[in-house]
């Protein structure tokens, strides 16, 4: 009986090891760079994309910072004013775990900002830029 | 003859109590609209704004707004069809005019029947509910808009809207 239960919490720690919150990102982070045909992303350029200004999307949405802020361990603000947990995988553990999630915010918020949607490239720098903050 | 003072006052509060107890009760039915209970829908349509109580608008005015939510307000908000049917769904469901919803009934009075009006700041109940809040108050940069109900009813999240 305890040996069963030895074995089953191994299991279960086999699990929850394998499905650890990291590994969902690192997949995101494989799927862009075979996208993008790179082997490596660039923090500062992702820190560049999130700080620069463009005119190609919305006057009213400028930049990323437009609504995370320009600490990106702090909390941001939509337009409508509701408040938008800090970007920091820091101090937001949870974030970019559901690539669909992932996937559907940078096509939202690219085209906003940029009036087009965001490259593979550029998401995998973004990420890695908000990964190491 | 010696009164009794200290049971009076007790008394006395105690009654006082009660009946602010009460009064609490009946204005928490009043302004009472049930929040959004179901997690897709509060992910979906409570990231960028407070996800809205059904209940809020009837059930035409949901269908329409699901119906086009690539022209959401000025922003995108697709979503994959599979998804939206579920959340039309539960926001029919929940809306102001099906059965039994009394209390949201009454930020319906007044839409003309058949109008499947998007924007509940327009509704004329809502507008008469908000007719005394000063300029200066919806300017404050902590509102931004009509439509940031939490900045001004703190409980809206839970469904409570009081002064
Ligand atoms: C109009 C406001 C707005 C702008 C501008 C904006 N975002 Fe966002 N972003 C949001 C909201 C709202 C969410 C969803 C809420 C959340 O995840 O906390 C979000 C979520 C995201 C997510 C998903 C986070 C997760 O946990 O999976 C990514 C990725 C993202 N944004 C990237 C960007 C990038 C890159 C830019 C600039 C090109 C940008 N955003 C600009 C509002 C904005
Ligand atoms: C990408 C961001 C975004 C998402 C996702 C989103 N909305 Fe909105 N919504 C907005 C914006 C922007 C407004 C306009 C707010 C304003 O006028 O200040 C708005 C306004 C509204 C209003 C009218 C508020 C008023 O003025 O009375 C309703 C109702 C509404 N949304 C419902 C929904 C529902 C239901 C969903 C989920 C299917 C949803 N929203 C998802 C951005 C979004
Ligand atoms: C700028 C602050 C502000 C904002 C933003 C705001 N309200 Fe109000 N609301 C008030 C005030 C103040 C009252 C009370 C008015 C009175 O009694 O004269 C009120 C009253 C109400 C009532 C009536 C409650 C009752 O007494 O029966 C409802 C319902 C309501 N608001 C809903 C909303 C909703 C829904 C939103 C967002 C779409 C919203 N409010 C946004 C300030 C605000």
């Amino acid at each position: 009986m305890k040996n069963m239960l030895v074995v089953t919490s191994g299991i279960v720690a086999m699990i929850l090891s394998t499905s650890t919150i990291a590994s969902p990102r690192e997949d995101l982070l494989a799927q862009y760079a075979a996208a993008a045909k790179v082997t490596s992303f660039s923090a500062a350029r992702g820190q560049a994309l999130h700080t620069q200004s463009s005119s190609g999307g919305k006057p009213d949405t400028p930049s990323c910072t437009t609504c995370h802020g320009k600490d990106t361990r702090s909390a941001g603000r939509a337009l409508t004013g509701k408040t938008i947990e800090p970007v920091a995988v820091s101090v937001t553990p949870t974030r970019y775990t559901d690539p669909a999630k992932v996937e559907k915010w940078f096509k939202r918020n690219c085209t906003e900002v940029l009036g087009r949607e965001c490259t593979p490239q550029e998401k995998g720098d973004w990420l890695t830029f908000v990964i190491g903050q | 003859m010696r009164i009794p003072y200290r049971p009076l006052a007790i008394g006395l509060v105690t009654l006082a109590f009660s009946a602010l107890v009460l009064a609490r009760a009946q204005a928490g039915d009043r302004h009472f609209f049930a929040p959004v209970a179901d997690p897709i829908v509060k992910e979906e349509c409570g990231s960028c704004h407070l996800a809205f109580a059904p209940s809020m608008l009837p059930a035409r005015s949901w269908q329409r707004m699901m119906g086009e939510l690539d022209k959401h307000f000025g922003d995108n908000a697709s979503l994959d069809p599979a998804t939206a049917e579920k959340i039309t769904s539960y926001l029919v469901a929940n809306a102001g005019d099906a059965g039994g919803q009394r209390y949201s009934s009454k930020l319906l009075k007044g839409v003309t029947p058949g109008a499947a009006p998007q924007r509940i700041t327009e509704l004329p109940k809502w507008v008469s509910e908000h007719r005394k809040v000063p300029d200066w108050e919806w300017c404050h940069k902590e509102v931004r808009t009509k439509a940031n109900c939490v900045a001004c009813h703190t409980a809206a999240e839970q469904g409570y809207y009081e002064e």
